[in-house]
């Protein structure tokens, strides 16, 4: 039947963001912390203590966006030294850049830190097979709405795959089970070179909330180089 | 057989007043009892408790609104089969199953004595994701289909392997662990209560908010703590889950009948939806939201004006969407008489939640175990279909998210923002006692448990997602279908992985 279609098209409407860089999240959304260093840091410790992940030191003082999992507690218990910001921009190349300390004002991202092949290769089109290992499926659900009508990811010609034959990365995400390891190793095997390896999320970075639990196993990660760690 | 009674809403138990029965009258009971539909087991577990191995019982009765709970216990070295209560009632399968796995304890005549999710502290260590015994069957017309644990899409790991004659699927089996973290014992390894808390919320993403609302209310029963506004903000958190999530899989089922329509129509409509949800509290599933004895994300004027207008605008774009797939005889063509579940079986195999109403079967914690809101401002209408096809689970899909729109509606319309407490993470628990935290989750019965001890810490933290319980419906949906149905009818149930594998 046309009409109730016609119907479900019009109130659709058009969806689709036309620049995503110009999109402001809203004022809840936590992003980038700030750290400021008080003369008294007491506050500091006690957020530290309270930290579910132990993501932050006070002595020095720092905040490891990769234990990270933006609950914000930190910022209700020592207002005056962290604060977060809506700032999504918080990927890097390497693992010590998502450690913020006081004053840093932008997570780094260094040109120079990418392998000269992934200029090379991956231009203008990049296939990604994506391997959740023990993620919560919030972060899966995530990437699969960067593909959806409203951030559509596929204009910058980026897509997640079936097949690792047919990829040019592995995205993990979660903190990797014991379980999962082998068929997470089977699949990057499967990958042609060159490849490279993404991890998504908290959980993936360092482990999150599981990062000393025994059902946990990151040796894939001792072993392949990350390429960009995306908290 | 002697059991505590209570209801959903009592304070917590102490352990001194759970009697402690024999196995052989417990069996009995059960066998008599789960043989009436208005029986089902919430939870059954073994703990270890000083020298002996622990088993806690859960009953629920759904036509008189109580939570019965019971106990036994046996010695380390007692070397009896107990009698399996699975091979009478099959909705017993994932207990007995995981407390073989864990504590080598025999359930004699099991008929489906199988790992359940590999847990790291099993006791046979030579059991392995690798050698899970599948069921085979022999025969020159038969082929077996394997898929997973990765999938095609980005979706969480599980493996199914299919016994197919042609393109029939005689038989499915899904062997499921992969996704074992180890949570219960996290729960446990932890006194900071901000670590158990998010820890709930992450038992499964999609389902934060009613994870944390069934671990707060397990914890809040444990301090004596009740807050009627408390408890409005939290049901309305919780329908807005629902709702996003079962917009989500209406957008999901469209997809795999190329439908593409109403899938963006979905996609955009659960943007609205989760993008409401982080306008509340800065997460789109809602973590963050829920917190022991207090919020740190109070509604205020503005907020319930912008949840207002949005629920109202989903809602309305969500009915046509409706209305359009029920007006599409190509839509129906795939979805009607398709992956049956009959209630009768829905009810052997202990299926709860969405699912189970779709099949006819009246199981909702909402209405028979009422909490928070649904205990006093909401006079819950549980909705269910008959055939307990695709198209019932999402025409139940469909109208409950036209429900929980008029719920969230009805509570913000009357409410008035208060000053609420902040999160308490610091008070003791009482000692020595048992809590359950049972609510109903957009998938279904979410039932959490905790026992402390004698200084009031944590030492026993159970799970139970619905997922629990609704892998095996799935498994029936798809028996005699062809096997490329297999993903609508997977889309219909959406279950979760690492809700069932911990």
């Amino acid at each position: 039947m046309i009409f109730p279609k016609i119907k479900v098209l019009h109130s659709h409407g058009w969806q689709y963001i036309p620049n995503l860089n110009e999109v402001e999240l809203t004022e809840e959304f936590k992003g980038r912390p700030i750290l400021t260093t008080t003369a008294d840091m007491r506050d500091v410790e006690a957020a530290a203590e309270l930290c579910p992940t132990k993501a932050i030191s006070a002595q020095p003082f720092t905040l490891d966006l990769g234990r990270c999992l933006f609950c914000g507690e930190c910022a209700l218990r020592a207002p005056q030294n962290i604060q977060f910001t809506n700032d999504y921009k918080i990927g890097s190349a390497s693992r010590e850049a998502l450690v913020i300390k006081p004053g840093d004002k932008r997570v780094e991202f260094c040109p120079d830190q990418v392998r000269e092949v992934i200029y090379k290769m991956f231009g203008r089109a990049l296939k990604l097979r994506q391997v959740s290992a023990a993620g919560d499926a919030s972060v899966e659900m995530e990437l699969n709405a960067s593909g959806n009508v409203n951030f559509d990811f596929g204009r910058y010609g980026v897509e997640f795959v079936a097949s690792p034959r047919h990829a040019d990365g592995v995205v993990i995400t979660g903190p990797i089970s014991q379980n999962m390891a082998e068929a997470l190793e089977i699949c990057y095997q499967s990958i042609p070179e060159p490849k490279l390896v993404i991890v998504c999320g908290s959980e993936a970075c360092s482990g999150g909330l599981f990062s000393e639990s025994k059902a946990i196993n990151r040796e894939f990660l001792n072993k392949y180089k990350v390429e960009l760690w995306l908290p | 057989m002697k059991y505590y009674i209570t209801d959903n809403q009592n304070t917590a138990i102490s352990l001194s007043e759970i009697p402690e029965v024999e196995y052989a009258a417990l069996y009995e009971d059960l066998k008599e009892r789960l043989a009436d539909s208005s029986y089902h087991v919430a939870h059954y577990f073994a703990c270890p408790e000083e020298n002996r191995l622990k088993f806690y019982l859960i009953l629920l009765n759904d036509a008189e609104h109580k939570v019965m709970v019971s106990s036994f216990a046996m010695e380390y070295y007692d070397d009896i089969a107990l009698p399996s209560l699975s091979a009478l009632h099959p909705q017993m399968h994932p207990f007995e199953r995981e407390i073989t796995e864990l504590y080598n304890v025999e359930f004699d005549s099991m008929p489906w004595n199988k790992p359940l999710r590999f847990p790291y502290n099993r006791r046979n260590q030579n059991s392995t994701m690798d050698n899970y015994p599948f069921y085979t069957i022999e025969g020159d017309s038969l082929h077996e289909v394997n898929v997973g644990p990765i999938h095609a899409g980005i979706i969480e790991p599980g493996a199914f392997r299919f016994i197919c004659n042609g393109e029939n699927v005689l038989h499915l089996e899904i062997a499921l662990g992969y996704q074992h973290r180890g949570v219960e014992n996290e729960f446990t390894s932890t006194t900071n209560r901000l670590r158990q808390t998010l820890l709930a919320e992450s038992i499964a993403g999609d389902s934060a908010v009613s994870h944390a609302v069934a671990f707060t209310m397990a914890t809040e029963k444990l301090m004596g703590i009740h807050n009627e506004n408390l408890n409005i903000e939290r049901t309305i958190a919780l329908e807005l889950e629902r709702m996003a999530m079962h917009i989500a899989d209406t957008g999901a089922l469209c997809t795999d009948v190329a439908y593409q329509l109403g899938q963006v129509a979905c996609e955009a409509l659960r943007t609205v939806t989760i993008n409401t949800t982080q306008a509340w509290c800065g997460n789109r599933f809602g973590k963050g939201l829920i917190r022991p004895c207090g919020t740190n994300k109070p509604l205020t004027a503005e907020k319930i004006d912008m949840i207002r207008k949005n629920i109202a605008e989903v809602r309305r774009r969500y009915n046509e969407v409706k209305e359009d797939i029920e007006s599409s005889p190509t839509i129906l063509a795939r979805f009607e008489q398709c992956g049956l579940v009959p209630k009768a079986e829905m009810l052997r195999i202990g299926g709860v939640g969405m699912a189970s109403r779709a099949s006819g079967a009246k199981r909702d914690i909402r209405s028979s175990h009422p909490y928070a809101a649904y205990a006093q401002h909401i006079d819950h209408q549980m909705v269910t279909m008959r055939d307990g096809d695709v198209m019932s689970r999402l025409m139940v899909r469909c109208q409950e998210v036209l429900q929980s729109a008029d719920y969230i509606e009805q509570l913000l319309a009357n409410y008035t923002p208060s000053s609420l407490p902040r999160p308490d993470y610091t008070t003791t628990l009482q000692s020595e006692k048992l809590s359950i935290g049972l609510i109903e989750g957009w998938r279904g019965e979410i039932c959490h448990v905790a026992i402390t001890d004698k200084e009031g810490a944590i030492v026993t933290y159970k799970v139970k997602d619905p997922s629990l319980h609704n892998w095996l419906g799935l498994a029936i949906a798809v028996r005699s279908e062809g096997i490329s149905d297999f993903p609508i009818n997977n889309k219909s149930f959406n279950l979760s992985y690492c809700g069932h594998d911990l």
